[in-house]
């Protein structure tokens, strides 16, 4: 291959970038459904009161 | 703070009991949790799997160009980039038009959260622009319409992840960031046209309403399977941030409901809290 | 009206004042906004020993490269009506050939040549695999010394790869 240096960074860029997002994403939504399960009354009324 | 409740009423009004007034705000919100979290995997899955086919077709399997030998295969990196920068602005537009004439509550989140996955992927494609245009041209860079015109959309989206949360009020923020965002819609088709209006480096597009692409048909699938793959997975990506920002204002409401109840009766909140 | 109507045209009359007021802008800098002229530009009106980008194609059989001591270069840039004389001295891009485009930056001597102190390749839209420009060279369908390759649908679709082969 030619250029391969150019094609392996922006290929890589092109995956990680991507994969950085979507696994920040995820793990938002897993800090905020864990924070919000120990203090919402919502979802502990069934179980307290 | 009011609670933005003009649409919540009227989609979910089994939700929102009359006696919880501050309800309204979650009634919709709550809605959107469950819609999401269904639709979800059926947007990620199928957008990671198409991405790495059409990113692995497009390294391994499509042929060289005649010109440009094996460089040319940053075109599928490139073009679904450069597509979903535009595409990720006209959404975030979207948003801003809801937000500002309907005073829909999740489009002020999910405009706040296409912001930084937008700018994400307009740096992306500036990138590959670039270590496609340092073998190709013979420079990284060049002060062209096309180049120019990218640059600036990706400001416009750095001025706008700034704005948002520019202000205490987050009302005014979103505002303020709505109406950066529609000031900036005139740069979306200077961005299309500029290959066409004026003298460029860059080439014109390889796709017309009126013509075949220019392309050849085993670049043409890796180039379409990579920026449908991109597409889902941005919109996954997005779907997922506004789905976090949903609950964490959800924690934020019940923390300051928390700390109101504290204040109002400190020596309750004792008992209660241990 | 109801206020929402009300924000709604506040915000289409907002959004024409904007895109008028950006369109003129633009239409007034046109000529700003243009990367490179083109050899009918620099014939018209010449450029005056200022620095400028000159773009267009490089002239069939017009390349003479030096064969010894520094890499240098001369040819004629072309849009098909008028030509420039271009000198270079410098290593030419990977792409760089007759037929190409390139856009060149340098200043325009009395004489009419062009000292050029950048040669940046430009290359067209079209992408097709070699068997595909070597059939449609074989068959006289284009010739890429010549000009631009024919319409898409002539091509885009011929197997990159022959029958059976690998």
């Amino acid at each position: 291959m030619t250029h391969l240096p150019f094609i392996v960074t922006a290929y890589g860029l092109g995956v990680l970038i991507p994969l950085g997002f979507a696994l920040d994403a995820f793990r938002r939504v897993r800090t905020a459904r864990r924070r919000l399960a120990a203090i919402d009354p919502r979802l502990q009324g069934r179980a307290r009161r | 703070m009011t609670p933005p409740s003009t649409i919540a009423p009227k989609l979910a009004p089994k939700l929102a009991p009359k006696s919880g007034q501050s309800l309204h705000r979650f009634a919709n919100p709550g809605r959107f949790l469950r819609l999401s979290g269904a639709v979800l995997p059926w947007i990620a899955v199928p957008g990671a799997l198409l991405t790495v086919i059409g990113l692995a077709w497009g390294l391994f399997l499509s042929p060289a160009d005649w010109q440009q030998g094996d460089a040319v295969r940053i075109i599928y990196v490139h073009v679904p980039s450069a597509w979903l920068a535009s595409g990720g602005y006209l959404a975030l537009a979207v948003c801003s038009v809801l937000s500002l004439v309907w005073r829909h509550p999740l489009a002020d989140l999910a405009a706040a959260e296409i912001g930084p996955v937008g700018a994400a992927f307009t740096a992306l494609c500036l990138a590959t622009g670039s270590l496609w245009g340092k073998p190709m041209w013979g420079t990284w860079w060049v002060w062209d319409a096309r180049l120019t015109s990218v640059l600036v959309l990706f400001f416009l989206y750095l001025g706008h992840i700034a704005l948002v949360r520019a202000f205490d009020d987050p009302t005014r923020g979103y505002r303020a960031g709505a109406i950066l965002a529609l000031v900036g819609v005139v740069n979306l088709p200077i961005i299309k046209f500029s290959v066409d209006w004026w003298n460029t480096l860059h080439q014109p597009s390889s796709f017309s309403l009126t013509a075949a692409p220019t392309l050849h048909v085993d670049m043409l699938w890796p180039l379409l399977i990579a920026a449908l793959g991109y597409s889902l997975l941005f919109g996954a990506i997005v779907l997922t941030r506004t789905r976090a920002a949903v609950m964490e204002r959800r924690l934020r409401g019940l923390l300051m409901a928390r700390a109101n109840a504290a204040d109002a009766n400190p020596y309750a909140a004792v008992g209660d809290d241990a | 009206m109801t206020r929402k109507g009300r924000r709604l045209w506040l915000l289409l009359i907002c959004g024409l004042g904007v895109s008028v007021s950006a369109g003129l802008s633009l239409w007034a800098l046109s000529d700003n906004l243009q990367h490179f002229v083109s050899p009918s530009d620099v014939a018209k009106v010449g450029a005056g020993g200022r620095t400028v980008r000159l773009g267009g194609l490089v002239e069939k059989g017009s390349v003479q490269r030096a064969t010894q001591g520094r890499p240098s270069a001369n040819f004629r840039v072309t849009d098909g009506a008028n030509s420039v004389a271009v000198t270079y001295v410098g290593i030419l891009p990977d792409l760089f050939r007759e037929g190409q485009g390139v856009v060149t930056l340098g200043v325009l001597r009395p004489d009419g040549g062009f000292q050029a102190s950048e040669v940046l390749a430009k290359h067209d839209e079209t992408y097709m695999p070699k068997e595909v420009a070597e059939a449609l060279k074989k068959s006289g369908h284009w010739n890429p010394d010549a000009g631009p390759p024919p319409s898409a649908a002539l091509w885009n679709t011929i197997p990159s790869k022959p029958p059976g082969g690998g």
